[in-house]
């Protein structure tokens, strides 16, 4: 067994809402794995079937092979949910919660050492004693982290840990979960941040509408996208473009232009080569690499069918 | 701080410490507001004696040689007991709902016997405390006999359980402290009202004396009652099997509306 996590066909119906149709994908132990989509995309739901807090209609999941509804209780002890809300109880301190939490999950004072190192980890060592109303926001981000490691899960579950929170903290989170991966622990990353599933996971899947449109790695997934930019400063500013080149602009702010390159049949060589034809001496360029952004607003908006199948080959 | 492999042999055993733990939990959340969870409740039930007991006391007599503070008393102490009973797990789930914190248990290996176990149990614990107190304090006041402990423990014991039990029902079926406070002030606060904590339903005009006898309050009370006076209005054990099938009753809810995950897992 190598997979930390197995959905197969799980689908999730609400009254009026058909949330998952029909969801396959497996995630490998060890693995940092980010799973995108736009809001009502059905991430926090298939999260909340692995987590155990919502029921699927149909299909099965499983956490380190044991499966959400038949092996509950290794499959939730398999788990840790950092949830994308700022929940916390009110009535206690952060060392009570951190040990309240270690014993719902039948540990005893054997985990005592190792939610001290918990606290001192993720900063919280000086508010241990703190009740949790009086923290700031980015302090009961880190209470949450701490709670959904406190009985040490192989797999961590972050439900876009990051929403609102200034950049300090982001950064402070990034490395704390890629120290997580580094670790041995499998990483399951929610997040409407772009930026942060290209900075920190290995494959994506991107959800939309309860399907699975996407799932390959973060290469793969960005070769999808065949257009790149490439950025001229050129001599003279106003200088008139041959129809080869005009016909590729998208933008012009006197002598820098921008221009849009497909990666197949335009030739850098060829834009400059019908420059210096036309007398225009290009002074500077750099290309611009597609983001995530591109190729997931490209796939939300084309609304193409699943390509998960042959992604997960 | 590895990712450790899971130990064998753990998977699908009782969860006997997240049970303990849970129960901890909830006898610290109401330790943590002492003055509003214990203190206020016995304030309140001093006060139904000093002027009920005050006002009726030279003027009742409801069994053959016992004053009315003497029937007040266990009255009181049952009725504060069974409603500190129902307001423990009532107002602490709807609080963890309303606040989303319920989660925590929520995604850990809980049973739903075991959830139902933990708060039932914290809530017993708590109406122990409130009925002692006020038993303590109404003893500078009123002269008390005590017929039969292990009688008043185990009414004391079951009558919590129920209200425990039904507190968990009520907090999982409220998705509002409206709703909530509306199940405390139409059914638990008359049922415990008009239970007899005040009179002899033998003393009531027809047919709200044959109504009582519908009431499974009323034999919570009674029996209670008998275990310090060594008399009531009801066979101590007919109001024990009443109270004891009232248990089997709402835990059997409780414990249907849990392993569905009823209105907190989607």
């Amino acid at each position: 067994m190598t997979e930390a996590i197995r959905v197969e066909r799980l689908h999730k119906r609400y009254a009026a809402v058909h949330a998952l149709r029909g969801v396959d994908f497996a995630v490998a132990r060890g693995e940092f794995f980010g799973l995108l989509g736009p809001n009502g995309a059905g991430k926090t739901t298939l999260i909340g079937i692995l987590a155990g807090l919502v029921r699927p209609t149909a299909g099965r999941a499983a956490v380190m092979g044991h499966d959400v509804r038949r092996q509950w209780r290794a499959a939730r002890r398999s788990l840790g949910l950092v949830p994308q809300e700022l929940v916390y109880d009110p009535f206690f301190t952060v060392r009570e919660i951190l040990w309240l939490q270690s014993g719902y999950f039948g540990h005893g004072r054997e985990n005592r050492a190792w939610i001290e190192e918990l606290l001192e980890v993720l900063d919280l060592a000086d508010k241990a004693d703190a009740n949790l109303q009086e923290l700031s926001g980015g302090m009961k981000r880190r209470v949450l982290i701490a709670q959904a490691l406190v009985h040490r899960p192989p797999v961590v579950v972050l439900d876009e840990p990051t929403a609102g929170v200034d950049v300090e903290l982001r950064q402070a989170l990034w490395r704390f979960t890629r120290r997580l991966h580094a670790e041995g622990h499998t990483i399951v990353l929610t997040t409407h941040y772009l930026e942060e599933a290209e900075a920190l996971c290995e494959r994506i899947a991107i959800l939309d509408h309860g399907s699975l449109r996407a799932l390959d790695t973060k290469a793969g997934l960005l070769a999808r996208h065949p257009w790149r930019c490439l950025c001229l400063e050129l001599e003279p500013p106003d200088a008139a473009l041959p129809e080869a080149v005009a016909r590729l602009v998208t933008e012009r702010d006197g002598g820098r232009v921008r221009l849009r390159l497909h990666r197949l049949h335009d030739q850098i060589g060829a834009v400059l080569e019908s420059l210096r034809a036309a007398g225009v001496r290009v002074r500077d360029l750099h290309t611009e690499e597609p983001g995530l952004e591109e190729v997931f607003l490209e796939l939300i908006h084309e609304g193409a069918p699943a390509q998960a199948a042959e992604a997960q080959a | 701080m590895s990712a450790r492999p899971e130990p064998a042999g753990r998977g699908a055993a009782a969860n006997l410490r997240g049970l303990y733990t849970l129960f901890e939990k909830e006898v610290l959340r109401f330790l943590k507001v002492v003055v509003q969870t214990l203190l206020t409740p016995v304030a309140t039930a001093l006060l139904y004696l000093v002027i009920f007991g005050g006002v009726l006391a030279a003027h009742l007599e409801v069994y053959p040689g016992v004053g009315y503070g003497a029937f007040l008393v266990p009255g009181l102490i049952a009725m504060t007991l069974i409603q500190n009973a129902f307001a423990n797990s009532s107002s602490s789930l709807i609080q963890s709902k309303m606040t989303g914190n319920l989660i925590f248990v929520l995604v850990a290996p809980v049973s739903p016997l075991e959830f139902y176990l933990a708060f039932v149990a914290a809530a017993v614990v708590r109406g122990l405390l409130v009925g002692a107190g006020v038993w303590l304090v109404a003893l500078l006041f009123v002269d008390l006999p005590l017929h039969s402990p292990a009688l008043v423990l185990v009414f004391a014991v079951l009558s919590a359980a129920v209200l425990g039990a039904l507190g968990v029902v009520a907090g999982i079926w409220a998705e509002k402290f409206e709703q909530l406070a509306a199940f405390q002030n139409f059914v638990v606060l008359p049922l415990s009202f008009l239970s007899g904590v005040f009179y002899s339903i033998g003393s009531l005009p027809a047919p709200w004396d044959r109504l009582s006898w519908l009431n499974p309050f009323f034999y919570m009370i009674d029996g209670f009652r008998h275990g310090f006076l060594g008399v009531s209005d009801a066979p101590p054990g007919l109001s024990l099997a009443v109270t004891a099938a009232s248990l089997a009753v709402v835990s059997a809810v409780c414990l249907a509306m849990l392993a569905r995950g009823y209105k907190i897992r989607q």
